[in-house]
């Protein structure tokens, strides 16, 4: 099938809803198969608490307006493009002290050994650039990766585009989108108490 | 759910839907027969009753009843979870009614359906594939639907074989001594068939046994001859998806070295029988070509999906009766069922348990399984370095409560035994998993093979075997595992 290429005016967007995700990891197989990243993903997936949960989330940058990492770096190491891409550090100034891994309210970097280096996701500027989606988004099969128009968004899922956090009393802005059931919550609230639900006792231990 | 319980829950939906009148009555009415039937099944088939039955709280089973009942549209997706059972088509069939019983067939957001386990495990199973039938759904046994074939096929009907046995009963056969000679294509039931010692026993008296298969796998090590075949990367064709529509594959590689296209393979080995005359085809259009004239009038039509539109419209639905036919991408609307009188027939379901109950001896239920970086038996994705790092070898899932009771923490390794056999490895203590029940992937061979333990118990019309419900016990086992991710540490501390 031809993948679909935007244009400028499309402004496409990139969503990320791990509530979607599978845990299959063909994005961080795409990322590593992608011909610029030479056998290196920049992307993991995360298995949030296996011991209660299977929810699982695909780390991909959320691209901070603010980029925390980029604050904390004592090298300057860690750059925005014009269009609100945060890069991966900068291999001549990246001193490998893993201070943005720590900071990053995400958890999206990493510090990779090999190349004594903080290396992450920069939405596959190469390929954004050129109107298509990012690798991982072109591969997954349950689009809680998903890259394409507001307006194709709306026609093709249900619930409201979010892109604004709060982690404990810092508020992050963010050029990627996640889904919520709707805005009237405001931003999303990371250390929020979680609400309760029947997974809370999925086979009825505590009600037996 | 506890295995084997899902003909009691859905026995209880039932039950709800008809005590608080959540039924569809003009659909079963102009649309149904044998409602009755399958309501008295269902008289005494009360929450609290099927709560006792599959282990969860009553109160829940209302729930879930109320909101398939009142919800205007719903869908019920069902796997290999209520099927792989001696009593799945009781199952399938308990499901169904709640679909019928509620109108959810034949419009938008509605239906009931089965997703099925492997590629094109739809299309195969259409035309063929499966013993008893012939292409276009038809049934081999049926004289007009023979007719149909046997003249597109140009033979005389009595050419045609009389209906064959299912999978499970061919290993059984050949247990037995009456097959004694074995042709399979990618077929592995040393790893995917239940109860792989007496599996293996079976495969070593076959007097020939020949393999068509991508990679050398478990079973082929029993074989005589091996035929090296292709994998759908390396071929063209089309495979049919759950939802029944039929979609083009085509080849990305080609095979390597002695590896040949599987119907290649098989002209070959006509014409060595004498009988390469009904196999003239030059490319896998040609053969294509006589699927939609052998498939046409039966009900999965395939006459008007034609090698170009398939490909052009990303896929078409079957029935597609005639060319430029636009493709039928609902099944059922209007009411319309495929039975000669066009409705759809309810079923009373009785309450019966499965094969084998866990008792004093084996107190624990082991259901069996998929892990998403897997596939099947594994021949293909047990060789992909990225697959096997995310689920290097199976892993027994328990709950907290029965590993307390067990002595186990995260990480030994335990020795699960059944009436079949025994496997060890290690636990993975998670809370995601019913206290009474242990789950085990299938995707491994010989000592690391989940269906070491599971039974060969068959359901008595669709002749699956029940692979989601045995019992066994649990022992702790000397040794513990880390059941931690080494990617990670490959990354950070330079391992790799």
């Amino acid at each position: 099938m031809k993948q679909a290429r935007y244009g400028v005016d499309d402004s496409p967007i990139f969503v990320i809803d791990p509530s979607r995700c599978i845990g299959c990891e063909a994005c961080v197989q795409a990322c590593e198969e992608c011909g610029t990243h030479r056998g290196q993903s920049l992307i993991h997936l995360e298995r949030v608490d296996r011991s209660v949960s299977t929810q699982t989330a695909p780390m991909v940058c959320m691209h901070c307006e603010d980029p925390t990492c980029a604050n904390v770096c004592p090298a300057d190491a860690i750059k925005q493009t014009e269009g609100g891409v945060v890069q991966s550090a900068l291999k001549p100034r990246c001193i490998g002290c893993s201070n943005c891994v720590l900071a990053c309210p995400f958890g999206v970097p990493k510090y990779v050994a090999e190349f004594d280096q903080m290396m992450k996701c920069d939405m596959c500027t190469d390929r954004t650039s050129e109107g298509y989606a990012p690798m991982c988004a072109s591969v997954c099969p349950s689009e809680a990766l998903w890259y394409g128009t507001t307006e194709e968004f709306h026609h093709t899922r249900t619930g409201s585009l979010l892109d604004n956090w709060l982690f404990g009393r810092q508020h992050v802005h963010t050029k990627v989108f996640t889904v919520v059931d709707d805005l009237a919550g405001g931003p999303l609230d990371a250390l929020a108490a979680p609400t309760g639900s029947w997974l809370d006792d999925p086979f009825g231990l505590e009600t037996s | 759910m506890r295995p084997g319980s899902d003909s009691a829950l859905f026995g209880a939906v039932l039950h709800e839907l008809i005590r608080h009148d959540w039924l569809d009555h003009e659909f079963i009415d102009a649309h149904t027969v044998d409602f009755d039937l399958a309501a008295a099944a269902v008289t005494d088939m009360t929450p609290a009753w099927a709560a006792g039955i599959c282990g969860v709280p009553a109160a829940r089973i209302e729930e879930a009843a109320e909101i398939w009942g009142t919800a205007a549209t719903g869908m019920m997706l069902h796997a290999r979870g209520i099927e792989q059972q001696s009593k799945g088509v009781d199952n399938v069939l308990a499901a169904i009614n709640l679909g019928l019983a509620t109108g959810k067939f034949g419009k938008p957001g509605c239906g009931v359906s089965t997703i099925t386990g492997q590629g094109n495990g739809q299309g195969g199973r259409e035309h063929g594939h499966k013993c008893d039938q012939l292409p276009g759904n038809r049934d081999i046994t049926n004289p007009e639907h023979r007719a149909h074939v046997a003249k597109v096929w140009d033979c005389d009907e009595s050419e045609i074989p009389g209906k064959g046995i299912p999978a499970q009963e061919i290993i059984e056969e050949i247990h037995a001594g009456t097959i004694k000679g074995l042709l399979s294509i990618c077929f592995n039931p040393a790893v995917s068939a239940p109860d792989t010692n007496f599996t293996s026993e079976a495969l070593d008296k076959l007097e020939f046994y020949a393999v068509i298969d991508f990679f050398l796998s478990e079973s082929g090590q029993h074989a005589d001859v091996v035929l090296p075949g292709s994998l759908h990367e390396e071929d063209e064709g089309t495979s049919t998806s759950g939802e029944g529509r039929i979609i083009k594959i085509n080849a990305a590689v080609t095979p390597p070295g002695e590896a040949r296209l599987d119907w290649q393979i098989l002209l070959d080995i006509a014409e060595r029988l004498g009988r390469g005359g009904h196999f003239q085809y030059e490319n896998t259009e040609e053969i294509f070509e006589e699927l939609r004239l052998a498939s046409a009038g039966g009900t999965a039509d395939y006459r008007g999906a034609t090698w170009d539109r398939i490909e052009a419209e990303h896929g078409l639905f079957w029935p597609i009766p005639e060319v430029g036919h636009p493709g039928t991408p609902r099944l059922y609307e209007g009411g319309r069922f495929f039975h000669p009188d066009g409705k759809a027939r309810f079923h009373g379901i009785a309450w019966r348990e499965s094969a084998e109950v866990i008792d004093d001896d084996y107190p624990v239920w082991l259901t069996t399984g998929r892990v998403v970086s897997q596939y099947l038996s594994g021949t293909q994705t047990r060789r992909i370095k990225a697959l096997v790092d995310q689920y290097p070898e199976p892993l027994c899932e328990m709950h907290p409560r029965l590993a307390e009771h067990l002595g186990v923490v995260d990480g030994d390794l335990v020795t699960v035994t059944s009436r079949r056999g025994d496997i060890t490895l290690p636990a993975n203590v998670v809370n995601t998993i019913r206290p009474d029940t242990v789950f085990i992937p299938y995707h491994w061979p010989g000592g690391k093979a989940a269906n070491q333990l599971t039974n060969r118990a068959v359901d008595p019309i669709s002749k699956m075997p029940e692979f989601k419900v045995a019992a066994v016990r649990i022992v702790k086992a000397v040794g513990h595992t880390s059941t931690t991710d080494v990617r990670e540490l490959d990354l950070t501390e330079g391992r790799a």
